[in-house]
């Protein structure tokens, strides 16, 4: 479908619903389309291609609310769907608080080229994706004779979307992704086969790093061989940056209009006030050119800002969308994250693990998790023993138990190693007297 | 289950009870001799035995050994409270098919949501190039294959309004409400799924499958001075309409009252290695990460698994048997055929103590020359199988409960979790421990919460010392994750005492 085809259907959609009951009308159409292969034992193991399109309909019946959403796009289905979808929705209870954002709100469309999307895409020879991954499973392919398996994958995609609301915002979206990925199994000692997956990824076809997957992901493997738990402790932790997003993401989830006013927040009222270490300043950006997170406007339509979320260890905003900022009284601000933005120490990660005198050094995370209106978490870790600054062992089948306030208010130093790969842009954080358990 | 032309034109739950359009078009005729039930299927896809064949010719048209069709129609409904009223609704249509083409162990795949025999084509072209030469297919006969019926339901999901199912999710909150004075908040919902499935592939094997399932939750919060605390009850089963009652209402009530309750008490233990009883149901986490996961055979069949070695030897003590089954009556992980259409069976992983078979789908049974384990699962027809547990236990063991506690001197008994993982080739699984208790001199003392605990796979199965005769089957709605997709599975447990893993906690 076209970008016209699409607004074309997505306001027949809207005005369908409207005509037949429905007094406010948000609709969403969207193409995805993508491709991928997977290598092993220089043998293509998987090869795969999609392409999918999807409409959502979020409907406002008589103070009542609904969202529905289908595959089968041809406009006999979606009348159907949607006059059924208006019918069901009237036996549901009133709830005043549902409503289309204010349109003043709304994104204009006078916003800059954020560089979420490779014109070229599609252009890419078919040989050539197969021949990248390949390539990556050759880098290291019989170099050592622990390897057990190798397997490589490119794969790539495009999404667009259009959206419409009946009160007055029209704006659509495209984006597109490039990726490889190498994962090695290698024998370790005993039965323990450790293995590791290295992966690139870019917005343009041109700037994906088309080297080196194999031979990282194979040190790391062998980096690992040999792991074992260690004696517990109270200890120093650093958290390396492309991990640390399993301990941050809770205090994000904390800051939700919804966790907020459903009492499932451990920061509920403390706006303004100090709730981390001053060395926390986090910005949420959504207008950095080529970030993986941004964009003008949010899922509701409503334009993106630039917003200080921490500063110096105070909460500054929460994330409030249109329904929970008319329950909670508070005005919207957008309710999901675009690009966040740590405010970084002059450490690297090497000056950070070179500042332990004895820790651990958290490179990978196994299962646990965190209770939201409490805290109080508990992670399985995988990483390294440092002692004197320098890493001594691996480690494994170990546990992180604590409080998330009480851990962000014990961040030792923000790293310097800021990954620009993600939406989150997270450094390496050494964090101060961490409970391990182990033996 | 048969199915009628009417059911597909029911495009969603949502729609008023008593509605009714007519089909827009006569059914189609069938040329070749077809039961009622598959030409059923055969309408509700608007495909003939002919273009079925036209497709599968396609697919194997570059050479490859084998080619599938996978036809899907799934209708999703939930419904949502929040702050006291069912005030949002959501539902979903997915449609389409997916086409897989094999050559050797090499897979080609790919789907169209449209059910036009040119797009099919075009996805079945797609699929074809994981082989590389050109070939003439001959079409094999029919073969008619009859699923089974694990899941017998009296009234279909599509067939109930909106209107009948708010009630049940009002009188839920309101009964947590009524259980204690503490309560602040409730979240409860309800969601159903319809999906029809039908499965042909190139060697003539035609099949389908009518899916129900249901899931029913509530979340309880509540406040006690500064601390507030939350816990959820949930159900999940291929059931119809008639398994909502008001019991149903009231276990799932006083279920999340209690588990809430039970946290303003609780504390952390000592963290470190210690003796870890299970109790009887959920506890079952631990044979689908410990065990299950590195018992899929794509991980052995590439040596990954750090069971890869293991087939036939003593991998646990003698009592122990642990089984991977799809043909639990209207459990959530059974399925009538899997997703490659083969039978569904009753499969022991470890047997007296021995492991006695991997879990297969089509490409591992082939390279292990054994009979496929009816494994082969998929999220959707946007997926290619791979394989997947459906519900994994273990049975009965020797011991009772009272001797499992009397055996530990200081340790933990868990009984209610969230959520766990597991890394295949290090063997390092963890589960998320919601409640439980520490165990001192055999007794249950200090209630504990939010703790993660860690081990290692096969030291684990070989540390179960001690297994009861309390199996219990767990219906909550767990849903299993790998490679990007999701299947239902449930698991189960008899009381067991591992004797020792690492368990989150305190070191004060």
């Amino acid at each position: 479908m076209t970008k016209e085809e699409k607004y074309t259907l997505a306001k027949w959609a809207m005005n369908h619903a409207l005509e037949n009951g429905a007094q406010e009308v948000s609709v969403n159409i969207s193409n995805n389309q993508s491709s991928s292969v997977e290598v092993r034992e220089e043998k293509i193991d998987k090869l795969e291609q999609a392409l999918q399109s999807n409409l959502s309909i979020r409907l406002f019946v008589d103070n009542k609310y609904s969202s529905h959403s289908t595959s089968r796009l041809n406009k006999e289905d979606l009348a159907r769907f949607i006059e059924e979808a208006i019918e069901g929705t009237k036996y549901l209870s009133e709830d005043e608080f549902r409503t289309l954002p204010k349109p003043e709100l709304y994104y204009k469309g006078d916003g800059p080229d954020l560089g979420s999307l490779d014109k070229n895409f599609g252009s890419v020879d078919p040989e050539e994706k197969i021949q990248v991954a390949f390539a990556a499973e050759k880098e290291i392919l019989g170099s050592n004779e622990r390897i057990i398996s190798v397997s490589s994958s490119y794969y790539d995609g495009l999404n667009e979307r259009v959206m419409v609301n009946s009160n007055g915002f029209e704006g659509d979206t495209a984006n597109s992704y490039f990726g490889i990925y190498t994962n090695v199994s290698v024998k370790g000692d005993g039965d323990a086969r450790p293995e590791f997956g290295w992966g690139e990824t870019s917005i343009k076809y041109n700037e994906l790093k088309k080297e080196g997957t194999g031979t990282t992901a194979l040190k790391r493997a062998l980096d690992k061989i040999g792991a074992k738990k260690i004696e517990s402790g109270t200890m120093p932790m650093i958290v390396e940056n492309r991990v640390v997003s399993r301990i941050f993401s809770p205090l994000m989830n904390a800051l939700d209009g919804s966790a907020i006013q459903q009492k499932n927040s451990f920061l509920i009222d403390k706006l303004g006030e100090k709730v981390a270490s001053e060395k926390l300043t986090l910005t949420d950006d959504p207008f950095i050119i080529g970030g993986r997170g941004s964009r003008l406007f949010d899922g509701e339509g409503i334009a993106t800002k630039k917003r200080t979320v921490f500063e110096k260890g105070v909460l500054k905003r929460y994330y409030i969308d249109t329904y929970y900022g008319k329950k909670l009284e508070m005005e919207p601000n957008s309710g999901s994250t675009t690009n966040l933005v740590f405010e970084t120490g002059d450490k690297d990660l090497d000056a950070l693990i070179a500042s332990v005198k004895r820790g651990i050094f958290v490179t990978g995370f196994n299962g646990g998790n965190s209770n939201g209106s409490t805290g109080d978490f508990s992670y399985g870790i995988e990483g390294f023993l440092v002692e004197n600054g320098e890493l001594v062992k691996p480690v494994t089948e170990m546990n992180i138990t604590g409080n998330m306030k009480k851990l962000w208010a014990n961040i030792g130093e923000i790293g310097n190693d800021v990954r620009d790969d993600s939406s989150w842009r997270t450094p390496s954080i050494l964090f101060n007297d961490v409970d391990f358990s182990g033996l | 289950m048969k199915v009628d032309r009417r059911d597909f034109i029911k495009t969603s739950g949502m729609f008023a009870a008593g509605s009714m359009v007519l089909p827009p078009f006569v059914q189609s005729c069938q040329n070749v001799q077809i039961s009622a039930d598959v030409k059923s299927y055969l309408d509700h896809f608007e495909v003939t035995t002919e273009m079925l064949q036209k497709v599968i010719a396609t697919a194997m048209s570059k050479g490859g050994d084998y080619a599938d069709l996978f036809f899907e129609h799934k209708i999703s409904n939930s419904l949502a409270l929040e702050d006291g009223k069912v005030n949002r609704a959501y539902s979903n249509i997915d449609f389409g098919v997916g086409i897989r083409v094999l050559k050797g162990d090499q897979t080609g795949f790919a789907y169209s949501e449209n059910i036009a025999l040119d797009d099919m084509l075009n996805a079945a072209k797609m699929a074809a190039n994981i082989a590389n030469t050109s070939a003439s297919f001959n079409a094999a006969d029919y073969n008619e294959k009859l699923p089974a019926n694990f899941y017998k339901i009296s009234k279909k999901w599509e067939d109930v309004s909106v209107k009948d199912k708010v009630p049940f999710v009002q009188k839920v909150n309101d009964k947590i409400f009524d259980l204690d004075e503490k309560v602040i908040k409730v979240n409860a919902g309800m969601s159903d799924e319809s999906s029809y499935v039908m499965f042909y592939n190139s060697e003539g094997r035609l099949t389908y499958d009518y899916r129900p399932m249901v899931s029913f939750y509530a979340v309880c919060v509540m406040q006690e001075g500064e601390q507030i605390e939350n816990a959820y009850a949930a159900r999940s089963v291929r059931r119809g309409f008639e398994w909502l009652t008001e019991d149903l209402v009231d276990e799932l009530a006083n279920e999340a009252v209690e588990k809430t309750n039970l946290l303003f008490k609780a504390g952390k233990p000592k963290a470190g290695e210690m003796p870890v009883v299970l109790g009887a149901g959920g506890s079952g986490i631990l044979l689908h990460e410990a065990i299950g996961h590195t018992f899929e055979a794509d991980f052995n069949r590439k040596g990954t698994s750090i069971f890869s070695d293991k087939l036939n030897k003593k991998v646990a003590e003698s009592f122990i048997n642990i089984i991977d089954d799809g043909t639990l009556p209207n459990d959530r992980g059974a399925i009538n055929i899997d997703d490659e259409g083969n039978d569904v069976q009753k499969t022991y992983l470890v047997k007296d103590g021995i492991l006695n078979s991997y879990l297969h789908d089509r490409i591992s049974a082939k390279y292990y020359g054994v009979e496929p384990t009816g494994n082969g699962r998929r999220e959707s027809f946007r997926h290619m199988p791979i394989p997947r547990m459906r519900s994994t236990y273990m049975e009965n063991g020797p011991h009772t409960t009272e001797e499992i506690f009397a055996a530990v001197d200081y340790g933990v008994y868990v009984d209610n979790f969230s959520n766990g993982e597991v890394k295949i080739g290090a063997g390092d699984f963890t589960f998320f421990v919601k409640s439980g208790y520490i165990i001192e001199n055999g007794k249950l003392t200090t209630p504990i919460k939010d703790i993660n605990i860690v081990g290692n796979g096969p030291q684990a199965l070989a540390d179960i010392s001690m297994a009861a005769n309390d199996y219990k089957n767990d219906s909550g709605t767990w849903t299993c994750g790998k490679d990007g997709q999701s299947v239902p599975v449930t698991l189960g447990l008899p009381t067991v005492l591992v004797k020792k893993m690492t368990v989150g906690g305190t070191n004060a």
